[in-house]
């Protein structure tokens, strides 16, 4: 866990001086991401330089795990919390292997403990122990830097980390990828992180907890929920930009915002019951289901003529989408398949609910509620 | 004191042997642009010449230069030219390949391919992009490698007076030969006044030669 | 030759600085005392000398050359321990502000041709041996500083920033990242610096300090070939040797992952 109290950081002379971060406190739980985010000379990597001492606070506290940091020997801390820069900075003198182990060298660990944590670790992130091991920085691609700086940082395992920009050095592609594996790997280990960003995409979908900074100070400290759904602030309904609940969109799963139990129809009822229960329930179509609880076909409100059964006058079903993923993707599928509801499903491919347009923005509603 | 008396009894000597020691670099390193910007344009071409041609040059470089003088004795007597000007002019041509092949090269190949490309996407035959782009670019390196063959000859010549070659050196020669500490200071003195006012007038012209657009940072 | 060192600031584009080019060249190398000797051959064979005339010489190369060795030794010894604790000192941010002057005049100092140096220590100090030494240490000096000091400067600031917030002491970082990443350019402040060593080595004699420069300038003042070519052989083998050793050393031991030529 990570507290900080009141801290603040003038540079230059008291009283005439600049004041970077001005009177910052919020708290990190154990286990959680908090992403420090905000333009470019908001005082965020400056907070974070003063959790592990590069900066020295002027006034203020930081806690880890209740224990002040002031009254830890600077050297001893550090090598205590893992740090990541953005110019990753492995050491192109060491080869992959020894730039992990810096820091359990440092604090003298068994060089054959070291070098297999430094195997499993990169085994953790696909990159092959024997091919890798042995290799120098420059024999990298971006990626696999990238990935290294990471498990530099991990090696000691430290229960804290210190992430200034980390992904920032690579291109979107590969950025997606590293922050997925990232966030998997996150999954176990429980790391208390502090992560530097000034990209909100990165911070909503790495952060437990977004801090906004403006100008030294902190505008909003929230989940990133509840941040995109009520910013604070003006400044920071700016920063957040006009299409914020499209990103609020990526934060909520399919299965919390689908219609369940979906009304369905089967192929052999009469078209007059869909009629009925999309008159009743006032969706645009309704979802033909087959006997073995999959989807069959869809019945659209607008295209119904006359009689006959469903069979008749069902349209094959052009997507489902699973349960799992999250709204933004669910919203892309129906636009691309200009499907008003679609069907979501389980990885057996059995009909769990339906999304239609009102369900997804009344669930954005409700997450406005919630938070 | 006795040595200013001297220097200025002799200021007209001083000057001419400080002409003679220009001629001989400026003559020489002057030839050697000739044949090192061509070469160094040239061994862009291909690597493994580069290399080679690199590798002779920077051989050639590492033998002392007294050394060189006394090489070219026996090869260069059969036809009179044993000692005097023609051996410093050839040890000066040869030390400035270096330094001039390898500025060249290494300013022609570190052209951004992207420029290369865009003057081969605005339909630029290779010669003028060469004469447009590459040369332009690259100019102020070669200059600073012509700039370091000079001060570097400057020393080389001083010690061709021991061959006969003339020179301000010729002051340190007797000077030593005569225990005379006031021609040796003289001449001490005048050489180093002249490859530390020569430096810094090339670096002069090596600026006024980089593209305004590109002016900070020229690696020499 | 005089002035290699303007090789300069290797750091700064470490292409420049590779005297051979790269890897390939060096296995060029082995052929470098090849192709003297066949040079040597040759000259003989252009001049009707036979070996034989300058190996009666024998005796001379054999001490005058382990003068010789010894004056490069000492003036390239010295300059090592002086130089490169120098560099370091002058690259700590302690001293940046004047280490930028020292540095300024160093290299107007590098302009200096190196007759003019040994010229200038026999006046100050006289004739001898350690007159000698002391000129030849100053030709040597300056190179070494400068790459130490530009290479430590050099090396990228993330690096130290890394190094700082994985919890590594000053000493630390700077043995285990500053230096390290500072020897390739070093090393090659060192290779051009025993480079002017070598080359003004024989000027030596023109102070009484002796070395194979007394063969040759003799041998020209006496227009005596063989006497010449005993000295300009040895004395131009040794440079070439010299080189190449130091090349190789900068070859094994700079870190792979920082050394441009492997």
């Amino acid at each position: 866990m990570i507290r900080l109290e009141n801290l603040t950081k003038t540079f230059g002379a008291a009283g005439s001086g600049i004041t970077a971060v001005d009177r910052v406190s919020f708290e990190v739980p154990e286990g959680e991401i908090c992403v420090l985010l905000g333009p470019s000379g908001c005082g965020k990597t400056t907070t974070m330089k003063m959790i592990n001492r590069l900066i020295e606070p002027t006034s203020g506290k930081v806690f880890i795990d209740g224990k002040d940091v002031t009254h830890i020997d600077p050297i001893q801390l550090r090598r205590s919390i893992g740090y990541v820069i953005q110019q990753i900075g492995l050491f192109p003198n060491k080869t992959v292997a020894d730039n992990i182990c810096v820091v359990p060298d440092l604090l003298g660990w068994d060089r054959k403990k070291s070098r297999t944590r430094a195997a499993e670790l990169l085994e953790m992130v696909g990159l092959q122990p024997d091919t890798f091991m042995k290799r120098y920085p420059k024999e990298l691609s971006g990626g696999q830097q990238q990935r290294v700086g990471v498990l530099r940082a991990l090696a000691a395992d430290a229960p804290v980390m210190l992430m200034d920009e980390p992904f920032g050095a690579i291109d979107p592609i590969n950025r997606e990828v590293i922050q997925d594996e990232f966030l998997r790997m996150q999954k176990t280990l429980r790391k208390t992180v502090i992560f530097v960003s000034h990209d909100l995409d990165e911070a909503v979908k790495m952060a437990d907890k977004i801090a906004i900074f403006r100008a030294g100070r902190l505008e909003q400290f929230a989940s990133p929920e509840h941040l995109l759904s009520n910013p604070a602030t003006p400044f920071i309904e700016t920063f957040l930009g006009t299409d914020r609940s499209l990103k609020l969109l990526r934060l909520v799963q399919v299965a919390d915002a689908m219609l369940t139990p979906a009304d369905t129809v089967r192929p052999e009822d009469p078209v007059a019951k869909a009629r009925d229960l999309m008159e009743k329930s006032g969706h645009p179509a309704i979802i033909m289901s087959n006997g073995d609880g999959r989807p069959g076909g869809i019945i659209l409100a607008s295209r119904i003529t006359g009689q006959g059964s469903c069979r008749e006058a069902a349209e094959p079903v052009r997507a489902t989408v699973p349960v799992k993923v999250d709204l933004r993707s669910a919203v892309a599928l129906m636009f691309t398949h200009d499907m008003p509801v679609i069907p979501c499903v389980d990885e057996d491919g059995k009909l769990q609910g339906v999304l239609t347009y009102r369900s997804i923005v009344r669930s954005l509603a409700n997450s406005k509620i919630a938070a | 004191m006795e040595t200013l008396q001297f220097a200025y009894d002799n200021l007209s000597l001083i000057g001419s042997r400080a002409l003679e020691h220009i001629a001989i670099v400026s003559v020489a390193v002057s030839i050697a642009v000739l044949t090192g910007v061509p070469i160094g344009l040239a061994i862009t071409q291909s690597k493994r010449a580069a290399d080679f041609v690199l590798y002779l040059a920077s051989m050639l470089i590492t033998i002392p230069s007294i050394a060189l003088f006394g090489l070219m004795i026996p090869l260069l007597s059969p036809i009179g030219y044993g000692i005097g000007y023609v051996p410093a002019v050839i040890a000066v041509i040869l030390y400035s390949q270096l330094p001039i092949i390898r500025n060249t090269y290494t300013a022609i190949a570190d052209v951004d391919p992207a420029l290369r490309e865009a003057g081969i996407g605005m339909g630029m035959s290779p010669l003028q992009r060469l004469r447009q782009v590459e040369i332009p670019l690259a100019m102020p390196v070669i200059m600073a490698g012509i700039r370091t063959a000079v001060v570097m000859n400057i020393g080389v010549t001083a010690i061709a007076a021991y061959i006969g070659a003339g020179g301000l050196g010729t002051f340190i020669s007797r000077g030593i030969s005569q225990t005379d500490p006031r021609q040796l200071i003289t001449g001490a003195v005048a050489v180093s006044i002249l490859a530390i006012a020569v430096d810094l007038f090339l670096a002069f012209v090596q600026k006024l030669l980089t593209p305004k657009g590109l002016a900070t940072g020229v690696a020499a | 030759m005089s002035d290699v060192s303007v090789d300069k600031v290797a750091g700064t584009a470490p292409r420049l600085a590779l005297r051979g080019g790269t890897g390939r060249a060096y296995k060029l190398g082995r052929l470098i005392p090849w192709l003297v000797l066949i040079a040597a051959v040759g000259i003989w064979w252009f001049t009707g000398d036979t070996p034989e005339d300058i190996l009666t010489y024998q005796e001379d190369i054999v001490y005058l050359g382990g003068q010789h060795i010894a004056l490069v030794a000492y003036a390239g010894g010295l300059a090592l321990i002086t130089g490169i604790p120098a560099g370091m000192i002058l690259s700590r941010p302690a001293f940046r502000r004047s280490s930028e002057i020292v540095l300024q005049v160093f290299n107007l100092g590098s302009t200096i041709p190196t007759l003019a140096i040994i010229a200038l220590c026999m006046t100050a100090l006289g004739i001898g041996t350690m007159p000698a030494v002391f000129g030849l240490w100053m030709a040597t000096l300056l190179p070494i500083v400068r790459n130490t000091y530009t290479g430590l400067r050099n090396v990228p600031k993330m690096l130290i920033e890394a190094a700082q917030g994985m919890g590594m002491t000053p000493r630390q970082i700077f043995w285990r990242v500053e230096f390290p990443n500072a020897l390739f350019v070093i090393f090659s402040g060192i290779r051009t610096a025993l480079a002017i060593c070598v080359g003004t080595a024989p000027l030596a004699f023109l102070i009484g300090a002796g070395g194979l420069g007394e063969l040759i300038f003799t041998g020209i003042a006496l227009d005596e070939l063989p006497m010449l070519l005993a000295g300009v052989i040895p004395t131009a083998l040794l440079a070439v040797l010299t080189d190449f050793i130091v090349g190789q050393l900068q070859y094994w031991l700079v870190p792979k992952g920082i050394n441009p030529l492997r």
